[in-house]
This record gives C-alpha cells, structure tokens and sequence, in this order.
C-alpha cells in the first residue's frame, strides 16, 4: 500500500513588488537571481489566513468530508504567534475539529514537506484517514537586506490518503539532513540571519543532489524516468544549476519553476512548484520533487500522476491564475505592508 | 648574531574552506612544517604567530596560549605577532631575531587567518581596521579604494594603463594554476580581468585579492645547527622592516610605497646585495597596483616602469626576475595574517627546487615582502640557499 496525494491547493496573495524598485531604493543589484516580481502579503493576510486558504483550495479538488481529516500541520517559519499554532486556525476554519490533532513544524523552507512524510505514516499505518499537510509563509527578511530581494509570501497545501483517491502516488519518499548552520533566527531575533555565500554549495547544493541522488538509489530510479522536476526554488538560479548538476534538462524543471513571478515563499516554494506541475501533468508521467529547508535538510519524493487528475485539476484556481492576479505596488506600500503593519 | 636557517616549511591549501577551523588549519600547516623539518613537537622552543584579527573574525583574542594550548607546544612562550596583512612576516622577523640573539635554537614562525566566518561586508570592516580608522574608515575608505587613488596617480603620472595592472593578474593566476595550494585554479585573460566588475575605479574584481582562510608555517634553526635537520637549509641572509603613517594621507607620494624601499635597502645591505641578484620574488599583490609598485620600489625596475615590465613578461618564468611564482595573494589567496609566511613557503620550495612546474631554474636568491595596510608597516627578507 502506498500513501498519495488526494487534493491540492494554493495561494498567493494579489499583491507583488518588483525587484528593480527595491533594488531602486536599496542601490542594490537585480541581475543574477533570475528574479522579476515577488509576492507580498495584503494587510490583513498573514501566514495562517494564507494556509487557510490554500487548504480550501486543497479540500476543493479532495472533496473529501473535514471531519475525515485526523490531522492538520502548517510547516512555516514565520507564525503568526511565537506560542500559540496556526494549525488549530487552519484546522477550525476547514472544519476539521475537534476530532483531529494539529500541530505547526519548523525547518525552514523543508517544514511542509516534512509534515507530509508524517502525514504519509500516520495513513499509511491506519491512524488517520486524511492527513493535511501545508506549506506556508510571510517571509521575512531585514530590509535592505540580500534576502529582501526574493523574500515572498504563498501556501501550499496537500491532503495525503491512500493511493486508491489519489490523483498522485507517492511512490518513494527520502531524506537527507545534517547540522549546517547557513541560516537562522534566533529567539527574540526579528529578522534571519544567514552565512552569504554557505549557503549554496555546502548547504543547498549538497542536499538537494544528495537527496535527489538518494531516492534514486533507493527507489532503482534514474533522471530519465522523470518527466518533470522540482526543486525548492530560494531563485531561479539554484534549481536550474542543480538540475544540471544532475543531468536533468531544463525543460523538465521550467514548468515547476515559478520563483521569477512571485519570489520565494520559503514553505511553500517546492510545494507551490509542485502543484503548478500538477496543474500540467498528464496520468502516468512522473516527478521528482526535492525540498531543501536551511539548518539543513531536503526531502525528496517520487510521485505519479494517476487517471484522478484529469477530474481534480479545475475543481479549484490553478497555480497560473494565481500568478496571473496581481496589482503592482511601490516601495512606500510595501514598507507598510511588510514592516509596519507587522510592528 | 647568529646566521638563521630554514630547515621546516608548510601549510594549508588556501580557499573557502568551511570544513577547517582556526584550530585546525593551524595544527595542519605546523604538522606539515615539522615533519618537513624532520622534528618532534619536543624540539621547538619558542613560537610566533601572524595573525591580524582573530578577535573580529572567529572572536577569539589570546591566540599565543591557544595555539601552544591546542598544539600540545604549551608550556613553550608563543607570541602572536600583529601588523595587519604583514602580521606574518613579523613573526618571521621576531622568530628569526630569536634564533639570531641566541635566545633559543629551534624556533617556529607562523601565520594564520580564518576570514570565512563572518560574511564578507563584516571581513572588508574588519580589514579596514587596518587603516587609520579615525581620518580613513570612519569616513568610509576602504582597502580597494585607497589601493585605487594610488593607481589612479600612477597612471597619472607613469601612463600605466589598467591592461598593464591586468597582466599582473593573468599572471598571478596562471602561476596559482601551477599550485596545489592556491585558492583559484581558473584561467583569467587580460579581456576578462578589464570586464570583470567594478570594485573601485579603476580597479576591478579581477585586479583584486580575495578573502580566505589558511595557515602558513616554518621552523628555524641556527645555521650551524641546520645540516643535522635537512640535506636543504635556506638562509635567512637579510631582514628589514620599516613604518610609515598609517593614513595614505600622509605619505610625500602615492606612486609607490616608502616602507617598501627603506625595509628592502635595509634587507639587501645586510644580504650584501643588490636588488639585481634576486632570482624570485613574493611581493605583496594585494592588488594588481601594488605589485607594479612593488616591484618598483624593490628596485627590480625603474619607478614607473611597472606596468611595462610587467607586460613584457620580466616577472614571469624567463624574465629577469620570477615574481609571485605561487599565485601571489591574487591567485594563491590572502589569509591576511598567514600571507607573510606562505611567502617564505614558496621561496624556501624554490631555493629547494621543488616548486614543480613553477619552479623557476637554478634560484639562488630569493625574496619575500610583506605589506601592512596602504604600507604603514612592510617586512622584506632576503634568503639564500645554504651551500
């Protein structure tokens, strides 16, 4: 018996900056990230209404009952309490409680996919019937700082059962993790810090491929069985290199890459790539995905699309009209949005 | 005094190296050293240790106790030696001073920095300090941009041009190319040094040297003493070293640097000789300006006539002198307190000939300088093969 993906969902919030008006005000530079535009949350959005919404989205393509959900997790990295979940939020506004456990994860940018590989035990072994599990967040970042210029706003959320409602087996799953310090924030700390350029070859590098190259290995799979790739996308630049890294070509990784419109959104940025290959593929093609969350980890999966996702598809807005809803905002704008409404 | 030798050389590859604490570079470099040397830790009497700024970069201050702490040298007195990027070839100097005065017989120089910890905005603050911090940093000069009004008045005043300063760098990095050591291995042309970017007109990245971790280590003896540890003693045959004002400001001229010639004359006079005599050379190329200058004021050319020296190959393998034939700190990277004695490293390799397929034939003399700041302090030694 294998665990899959019976629903999925996103968001993105309507409002986006670009990176040459931050760069405007900032003197920095845009060129090299392969970045356009970034999302940026509304005034009354947050990382829980963000999850919401995405997880009704999700529950709109399972049209599974909520009560049959046994368990809710947001994996984010910027809750809205410090002490206090995000997931009973998500949780009571899908209606899924009381009957249900609900928890928040933290690993950076991995929490979400971490959650899903919980979710997979937890069906797998006849716990729970349905398990949610979203990726979500309202990156934040110190301004005038390098991360200013890709920290985004999304969720991303997957409703995990069995294999026999899925519309995308999973059909092997694989971690990787070691204790490398590439970025942080610590307690009572506002703002993340991180260690330049560590943080790309011995952190998002090495776990990425050596995730990727593991599941392979494990699963007796090579790049050529897949039709697609997604990489957790921090730019549009990292993924591409670790594509080719691997010997995949680019055009299996494009249709996943969507950090140049919307930035990063940190927990939910390989989710959000994943679902936009969802939004795409056709039954019996298969996709690698690989996570990588910074402190640091990656969880890689190996998943086939079924029959199912041909019906699942348009029962909820796609990845593209998101990416398509949009109203341009300036600096003075964002500075409120971002840093004063959150004061 | 005593005639001093070296009878010991190592150290680390030079680079980005995440993997490699302080501690760790500095116990790879001197395990190298002794075992080149052929001795024990049981042998070595006193240390000195190059290093500009533990206490900013890894925030560790009393680096002396720590080395001969963590080393297993402790309880031998080890003295950490600071004068900014020529920190190392002062504890060359005070280590050889040692042997020399008779103080102590087997004595160890080295020289480390670990500059990859902190991101590279706190590492230019960092080395920044190294100028006069009250009429320089505060008002936001930094290294690049003190090194570039120099250049600018060479240019000015000599007619060198920024392809001149650019073959110091293709230079630099094919010879890097040639060292296991070297931080870059990357081939660099003259077309991509003039379009790399713009760090501080007229300098580009390429005319530039990078921030790195390493360590450098070398054991002296007395010369009577050294055919007991090695069949390859290089004498120490001249030392010199001279102070300037801290700030560029204060300098009669910005073509060259002052220190440089006075550390340099002093060095050659007690070598007994002349500028003309030295077959290779290591020389401060912090950036691509301040070895045309250097190589100047070492008196290898006439002052102004660097660039075209330069260009003309006078400093490469067949010219009349081999200047940074280990990739110089362009190539070979520039750990700032560990530069001066991974000079003596390269120098003692080619009086050994050992250097491989940089080694410049027949290398009798050799010389090594070592600058401090826009040239406040500067350290030559001048060294010969024993025979």
């Amino acid at each position: 018996m294998r665990a899959g993906i019976v629903g999925y969902g996103v968001y993105i919030p309507i409002y986006r900056i670009k990176i040459a008006e931050i760069a405007k005000v900032w003197g920095g530079r845009t060129g090299g990230l392969g970045l356009e535009e970034k999302s940026v949350a509304g005034p009354d959005e947050d990382t829980a209404t963000m999850a919401v919404e995405a997880t009704r989205n999700a529950l709109a393509r399972a049209q599974v009952d909520p009560k049959d959900i046994g368990a809710v997790y947001v994996g984010t990295e910027s809750p809205p309490y410090a002490v206090k979940p995000a997931a009973t939020i998500v949780a009571e506004a899908i209606g899924a409680t009381p009957e249900t456990t609900a928890a928040d994860w933290e690993f950076a940018c991995k929490a979400g996919t971490a959650a899903v590989q919980a979710c997979m035990g937890l069906v797998l072994s006849g716990v729970i019937k349905y398990g949610v599990a979203v990726g979500a967040d309202n990156a934040q970042c110190r301004p005038g700082d390098a991360l200013e210029y890709t920290a985004a706003a999304g969720a991303a959320s997957y409703i995990i059962g069995k294999e026999e409602e899925a519309l995308a087996i999973i059909e092997g799953t694989y971690s990787y993790t070691t204790d490398t310090p590439d970025f942080w924030r610590r307690e009572g700390k506002p703002y993340p810090a991180h260690g330049g350029r560590f943080t790309g070859r011995p952190a998002y590098f090495k776990h990425i491929i050596s995730a990727a190259e593991g599941l392979m290995r494990k699963f007796d799979l090579s790049v050529d069985d897949f039709d697609y790739a997604v990489f957790h996308q921090p730019n549009a630049k990292f993924p591409l290199e670790a594509a080719k890294e691997l010997g995949l070509p680019k055009e299996k990784v494009l249709p996943g890459l969507v950090v140049g419109k919307i930035g990063n959104t940190y927990s939910a940025s390989s989710m959000m790539g994943l679902a936009a290959v969802l939004d795409k593929a056709e039954a019996g093609q298969r996709i690698l995905m690989v996570s990588y969350g910074s402190g640091a980890g990656s969880d890689a999966f190996s998943l086939l699309v079924t029959e199912r996702i041909k019906e699942k598809r348009n029962l909820a807005p796609t990845v593209e009209h998101y990416l398509n809803r949009r109203v341009l905002i300036d600096y003075g704008t964002y500075s409120k949005l971002k840093y004063l409404v959150a004061e | 005094m005593r005639k001093v030798a070296v009878i010991g050389v190592g150290m680390t590859k030079f680079g980005e190296l995440w993997h490699a604490s302080f501690r760790d570079l500095m116990i790879e470099a001197g395990v190298r050293a002794l075992e080149d040397a052929g001795i024990g830790g049981d042998d070595i009497q006193a240390a000195y240790v190059g290093n500009m700024s533990a206490g900013r970069f890894i925030q560790q201050e009393h680096v002396g106790a720590l080395i001969a702490d963590y080393s297993g040298l402790a309880p031998i007195p080890c003295t950490r030696v600071e004068a900014a990027c020529a920190s190392g070839g002062l504890a060359l100097r005070q280590a050889w001073m040692d042997v020399a005065s008779g103080l102590h017989d087997i004595v160890i120089a080295a020289g480390i920095e670990k500059m990859t910890d902190v991101l590279a905005g706190a590492a230019i603050e960092t080395l920044a300090t190294a100028a006069d911090q009250e009429w320089e940093a505060f008002v936001g000069a930094t290294f690049p941009s003190l090194y570039a009004l120099m250049a600018r008045r060479h240019m000015y005043e000599f007619g060198t041009t920024e392809e001149q300063m650019a073959a110091v760098a293709v230079k630099n990095h094919n010879f890097a190319n040639m060292n296991p050591y070297a931080q870059y291995h990357i081939q660099v042309t003259v077309e991509k040094v003039l379009k790399s970017p713009p760090v501080a007109k007229p300098l580009k990245l390429l005319d530039c040297s990078p921030i790195s971790d390493g360590a450098a280590c070398v054991v002296l003896a007395p010369a009577e003493q050294s055919r007991k540890y090695t069949d390859t003693p290089v004498l120490i045959e001249g030392s010199g070293h001279a102070t300037d004002t801290l700030g560029l400001h204060g300098r009669k001229s910005l073509v060259g640097l002052e220190a440089t010639v006075r550390a340099s004359r002093e060095a050659y006079k007690m070598a007994g000789i002349e500028p003309s005599d030295v077959h290779v050379a290591e020389v401060h190329d912090c950036f691509t300006i301040a070895e045309i200058m250097a190589i100047e004021d070492l008196g290898f050319c006439k002052k102004g006539e660097g660039g075209k020296f330069t260009e003309e190959g006078q400093t490469n393998l067949g010219g009349k002198v081999v200047v940074n034939p280990s990739g110089g700190l362009k190539g070979k990277g520039h750990p700032v307190g560990a530069t001066g004695v991974a000079q003596v490293v390269e120098i003692v390799h080619q009086l050994r000939e050992e250097a491989g397929k940089r080694q410049m034939e027949g290398a009798e003399i050799g010389l090594t300088h070592n600058v401090g700041g826009t040239g406040a302090t500067v350290v030559v030694h001048i060294f010969r093969r024993m025979t």
